[in-house]
């Protein structure tokens, strides 16, 4: 139940651009991957059994878990790119401000 | 990519370019007592021969306004960005006015402008890319807390093993450089924070060559400094993972004026 709401709020969220696409893909498909899960519960069980987890809960807490990590690392990859972002525009910035400057004073001086 | 292309030197940019082939850059952040003297100070002793450039990082007092007065000048970031982003905005402003030489000096005070003609020296004559004053190499410097020693040394130590060439001083943030190295600061690829022991290393790796000079440096009168507020656990950690990763990085083959003899572009 949970899942389907989550993916249906999240392809809600994507329509009202409050969230990019980017981001969107690691909540759809866990969200479609838990339902599933939870669905054909057998299939839940044979994974438990697999990684060796003593309960199927067990088993869907570990991919929420996993979820938050990849989730988490895709907001580091951005942010360390917008820091860079960031870097090379204040530095343009003052490179241009400086051009502004000169550039008034010129038209200034030849009034 | 970078789109740095707006600042490349174009053809008709070279008449606005400046006469000067020497360029002193000067990050501050704050030092609107120290700012004046201080580059009234390095007036004296370059003269006319190099400009001064001094970039404010986003100080929210008067140093922009100080500097300019004082004849500087100046750069302005909106907010304050660090040390080591302040020091590529200048050699960014130096690479795009076409400057062959380039000496970094710090705002607070601490270098004393007197070792800029040694430190240029090696430079200008081909026996080195980057020429790095140290502290330690004169004997009437001041001698930093024991703890920041400790890691200078260790570092030092480390990178020149690394490189093959005995690094005394890597924070030293008084150094003179040629335009191969200002063009090599200023590409996207080697973010780091200037100057250190990993910037020595990249540089080392990737056959640029680096002399010590022996500087005079002050300690720390105002008790602040652009340098500090980072924790040295963190520092630490931070220096060997930046180290380890330049060593596992492709290195670009260089020709340059400390190996060929000629000057490259």
């Amino acid at each position: 139940m949970l899942c389907l709401l989550v993916f249906v709020f999240t392809v809600d969220m994507v329509r009202k651009h409050k969230l990019r696409e980017e981001y969107s893909v690691l909540w759809l498909v866990t969200s479609l991957l838990m339902f599933i899960l939870v669905l054909k519960y057998d299939l839940l069980v044979a994974i438990t059994n697999l990684i060796g987890a003593g309960l199927p809960t067990t088993t869907l807490f570990l991919c929420a878990n996993l979820f938050l990590i990849l989730i988490a690392m895709q907001f580091s990859f951005r942010i360390s790119k917008h820091s860079n972002q960031i870097k090379n525009l204040v530095q343009e910035n003052a490179l241009l401000r400086l051009e502004l400057e000169q550039l008034k004073k010129n038209t200034e001086s030849t009034k | 990519m970078t789109r740095f292309t707006f600042f490349k030197l174009v053809p008709e940019d070279i008449c606005m370019a400046s006469l000067n082939h020497t360029v002193v850059i000067i990050p501050a952040y704050n030092e609107e007592l120290a700012i004046g003297v201080l580059i009234a100070a390095i007036q004296g002793v370059v003269g006319d021969f190099a400009d001064i450039v001094v970039i404010d990082d986003g100080s929210n007092d008067s140093t922009a306004d100080s500097a300019r007065r004082a004849g500087a000048i100046v750069l302005s970031h909106p907010f304050n960005m660090g040390y080591g982003i302040t020091i590529q905005t200048g050699y960014k402003y130096a690479y795009s006015k076409g400057y062959e030489y380039l000496v970094q000096i710090d705002g607070d005070g601490q270098h004393d402008p007197e070792y800029i003609p040694s430190l240029l020296e090696p430079v200008m004559n081909g026996a080195a890319d980057l020429a790095l004053g140290s502290r330690f190499l004169d004997a009437a410097s001041y001698n930093p807390p024991l703890l920041r020693r400790a890691g200078m040394y260790f570092f030092g130590s480390l990178v020149s093993l690394l490189i093959g060439r005995p690094i005394s001083d890597p924070t030293s943030g008084y150094q003179a450089l040629n335009r191969s190295v200002l063009a090599f600061f200023t590409n996207d690829s080697f973010p780091c924070d200037y100057p250190d022991a990993d910037v020595l290393l990249m540089l080392g790796l990737n056959g640029f060559s680096i002399s010590e000079v022996p500087v005079r440096m002050y300690a720390n009168v105002a008790g602040k400094s652009m340098h500090s507020g980072l924790k040295p656990l963190y520092y630490v950690f931070k220096m060997l993972l930046s180290m380890i990763v330049t060593l596992l990085r492709k290195r670009s083959p260089y020709t340059g004026a400390g190996r060929s003899g000629k000057h490259a572009d």
